[in-house]
């Protein structure tokens, strides 16, 4: 089956701005899938409220368009009732860590068998370019005009200590390595997290010095190494790139199962 | 493994938006904006079916068929 085959191109062309990274995510996505020959029948996507939310309106899955922040929540309760269906969750920076920040760390800890696609454009472009809690020190944003004061987010730390069991980030100008993690993270058994830096040249590029989606793109080749390399040593600054954390750990459907059969054991005595 | 020849540019000028990004990434200077702002292959010749432009287009405009 072609990638093609798997998107609702009555809805095409799409709302995202031209040169968006959202529609390379979308296409990584697609390809990840098309790798690991999942039935269509058998992949739930649900999104919360974003630009980057809108990419279940463009699959043919089976989709849920949820509220602000709950795409977890609603996620989850999938899964726990139907537990052989693949589950995927693609959200914003601002849906995942601001919003919905508590749903997230609390799906990390559970190790609830989700991929959670986080594409961080580091900015609410939906709404005009607000600076998000993954903007980070001295950008500047249409409610922060001379420059944010605020720390950032590190995604693959807090997953990573909230008890995710398979964490990576990686960019769309990798986005061959793109398809390769993202067809590691569904076929894991347990919560990943997938951190995609995604370029929003509208809002954010603009307001940054990175005016084209060429420009974005190049901010990403340059300013990330993959983990482990040697250049990262001579330049600290740079962001790492890769499979942070693949470890195989208790997955929360399999323990639920276990609870039943052993309250309905402990009720036929 | 045999050389890929081209058959064609599939260009959907409906999807494209004309962000560039295939431009910039041709490793051969095959694509080109006309004047709508629209991609084109301007020398399709030169194109070695790398399909990076396939790969990164965001919109799902542009296609490699190779013969």
């Amino acid at each position: 089956m072609a990638f093609k085959d798997y998107i609702r191109e009555r809805f095409f062309p799409h709302i995202w701005c031209p040169g968006c990274g959202h529609g390379m995510v979308l296409k990584g996505m697609l390809k990840a899938v098309e790798k690991l020959g999942i039935d269509k029948n058998n992949i739930v996507m649900v999104s919360g409220i974003g630009c980057s939310a809108r990419i279940t309106g463009y699959v043919d899955f089976h989709t849920l368009h949820t509220i602000h922040g709950r795409a977890l929540a609603f996620a989850t309760g999938v899964k726990i009732s139907r537990p052989e269906l693949c589950l995927i969750v693609p959200m914003g920076d601002g849906d995942a860590l601001a919003i919905g920040g508590n749903h997230f760390i609390h799906a990390c800890r559970r190790n609830i068998d989700i991929t959670a696609v986080i594409m961080n454009n580091r900015i609410y472009g939906m709404t005009g370019g607000q600076y998000s809690p993954l903007s980070g020190i001295g950008k500047y944003a249409s409610t922060a005009p001379y420059s944010t004061i605020e720390n950032k987010f590190d995604i693959v730390k807090l997953a990573e200590t909230a008890g995710a069991s398979f964490v990576a980030r990686t960019t769309t100008y990798h986005i061959r390595e793109m398809i390769d993690i993202l067809c590691m993270a569904i076929s894991n058994k347990g919560f990943s997290v997938v951190e995609i830096f995604s370029q929003c040249p509208t809002y954010f590029g603009r307001k940054n010095e990175l005016k084209t989606p060429t420009d974005m793109l190049n901010y990403f080749k340059d300013n990330t190494t993959p983990i482990g390399s040697k250049v990262k040593e001579a330049n600290p600054e740079l962001i790492e790139r890769g499979v942070f954390i693949n470890s195989s750990m208790p997955e929360y459907c399999e323990e639920y199962d276990k609870i039943v059969a052993k309250a309905k054991k402990n009720t036929e005595v | 493994m045999a050389k890929k020849v081209l058959k064609e540019h599939i260009i959907n000028k409906d999807w494209c938006k004309g962000c560039g990004i295939c431009v910039f990434f041709c490793p051969k200077n095959v694509l080109e904006l006309d004047k709508e702002g629209k991609v084109f292959a301007s020398r399709p010749k030169d194109c070695i079916c790398c399909k990076q432009c396939e790969l990164m287009c965001p919109d799902f405009a542009i296609e490699i068929e190779v013969q």
